[in-house]
């Protein structure tokens, strides 16, 4: 793959928080993202939508560092993610440099993740304790006021076996916020949950919009949701942005034929 | 032929068999320490990605596996001294059964790993935990639930193999029922007490492996 084209890194002045540059990502011969190009802003609340397959996954995944790339290069605040500068080019970036750059993004999977022998409160610690190098003390007032802010302060002495999915997921958001990240990825935080407590997730997330400046990427089947909170929606279909907009525009007057034909039968399901 | 069972022979040599026990019993202790050690260090390298030392220890696994245990112990105790290792029996032995065990070990391990779901490691990775933190925190502990059934059976299996130790002179307790024969002319009551010693030892450990399980499942809160 010929690197030379990407540049080191973005200019410092108004540079986004993530760019993908023609990222490309295949598993054999099925290509999943086909020369994807997409920029985030700081403190954008971008959201992924889009039929099943199309990528959306994938698109965090490689963002988090837990798939490599085939071709592109992704950049997370002007510095390359999965390549490092080595001799005035870049190559594929190793251990050391992904761990340098990971410290920065977070994310909730639909399955949550816990750790199934940890209470929440040990949850939440264990990234700050381990990898940040906290004190116990810190970690823990850091967590509990993550847990309160998530309202699971009265629950941080539980295993997540004993708590509802939503409970869950709550605990989730706040053991990646724990980190401090700059970036957040949510996959389907609410896919896994009961209709009735999927409201109590949607609402930590409004909070996070709210009263932070996290940079966030959401893929969601929540169309209401992601319509209320987004300052943009991006349409993926076959591995590629379709369509992309603010939200207003992007539900009440989408350009594209296929973007129309999901919308619709987005709102035939419901 | 009839058995003239007799009690105050018996009585006789009873101490000295239990004497032997211990014997017995640290053998299994130390060689079951060793192939639980070995066996994770074997069960972790698999895992390392490198390729030479992945197929490296897989083929030493392999072999290990497919060769009889007392094989082993005869190669190590009369072969190293040809090429300048002399080992006692005892460290002979202990080495020879733990190297064995620990090829069966590392399976139960890697087993064990295996049955931890990947969102565990996704979980970490996200959290940016070093590849130590994740198995030390994370993935060991959830693997030993899995693993500890496996782990009884072989701590049974150590133990049933360690009379084939006596094939180089350690004396455990075979050793010593071998030698009150010899010495006595009487084989009848030496071995049958061999095998009641080693069914009074083997019978509650099943029992006691499950509450192991048990406990330890409760104690990761699982
Ligand atoms: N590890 C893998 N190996 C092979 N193919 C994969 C792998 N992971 C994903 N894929 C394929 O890549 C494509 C995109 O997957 P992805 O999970 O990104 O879709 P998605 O848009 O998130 O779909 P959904 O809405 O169902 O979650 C799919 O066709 C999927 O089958
Ligand atoms: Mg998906």
């Amino acid at each position: 793959m010929d690197l030379s084209a990407y540049p080191l890194e973005l200019p410092k002045d108004d540079c986004p928080m993530v760019r993908f540059m023609n990222v490309t990502k295949s598993y054999g011969a099925l290509v999943v993202l086909d020369n994807l190009n997409l920029d985030i802003q700081r403190g954008e609340m971008v959201s992924v939508i889009g039929p099943s397959g199309s990528g959306k996954t994938t698109v965090l995944r490689m963002l988090m560092t837990l798939e490599t790339i085939n071709g592109g290069v992704i950049y997370v605040d002007g510095q390359p993610l999965t390549h490092m500068a080595r001799n005035g080019r870049l190559v594929p970036a190793d251990e050391a440099h992904l761990r340098r750059m990971r410290a920065s993004i977070g994310m909730c999977f639909q399955h949550f993740n816990l750790f199934p022998h940890m209470t929440a409160l040990e949850n939440c610690m264990e990234g700050p304790v381990q990898v940040l190098g906290l004190s116990k003390a810190e970690a823990r007032a850091r967590s509990e006021e993550l847990l309160a802010m998530v309202g699971m302060i009265e629950k941080k002495d539980q295993h997540p076996s004993r708590l509802s999915g939503g409970q869950q997921q709550r605990v989730a958001i706040a053991r990646a916020l724990a980190m401090r990240p700059r970036i957040m990825l949510f996959d389907e935080v609410t896919s896994a949950l009961d209709p009735e407590v999927i409201g109590e997730v949607t609402q930590v997330i409004r909070r996070l919009v709210a009263e932070h400046d996290l940079t966030m990427l959401m893929v969601t089947h929540q169309m209401g949701f992601a319509r209320d909170i987004s300052d943009r929606i991006c349409f993926f279909y076959r591995g590629q942005i379709e369509e992309q907009g603010p939200p207003e525009q992007f539900f009440t007057n989408p350009q594209r034929e296929r973007t129309k034909q999901f919308l619709r039968a987005v709102k035939d399901a419901d | 032929m009839i058995f003239d069972w007799k009690w105050d022979f018996v009585w006789a040599i009873l101490p000295r068999l239990l004497g032997a026990t211990l014997n017995t019993l640290m053998a299994a202790g130390i060689g079951y320490a060793i192939a639980l050690v070995l066996g994770l260090a074997f069960a972790l390298s698999q895992r390392t990605g490198w390729r030479l030392v992945t197929s490296m220890v897989r083929e030493m696994l392999e072999f290990i596996r497919s060769t009889p245990l007392v094989v082993q112990i005869f190669f190590i105790f009369y072969v190293g001294p040809q090429i300048g290792v002399t080992l006692s029996p005892w460290v002979a032995g202990m080495i020879a059964i733990g190297l064995h065990y620990s090829a069966y070990l590392s399976e139960v391990y890697r087993a064990g790993i295996e049955a931890v779901p990947k969102g565990q490691w996704e979980a970490c990775r996200a959290l940016n935990m070093s590849t130590r933190d994740t198995y030390r925190r994370i993935v060991l502990p959830q693997a030993l639930p899995h693993a500890i059934p496996g782990m009884g059976n072989y701590l049974v299996g150590i133990f049933k193999d360690t009379p084939m130790l006596s094939v180089i002179g350690v004396t455990e307790l075979m050793q010593t029922a071998n030698a009150i024969g010899s010495e006595t002319y009487r084989f009848l009551e030496p071995y049958t007490l061999v095998g009641v010693i080693f069914l009074a030892l083997s019978l509650p450990t099943a029992g006691l492996i499950r509450l192991l399980e048990r406990q330890v499942r409760r104690k990761l809160g699982l």
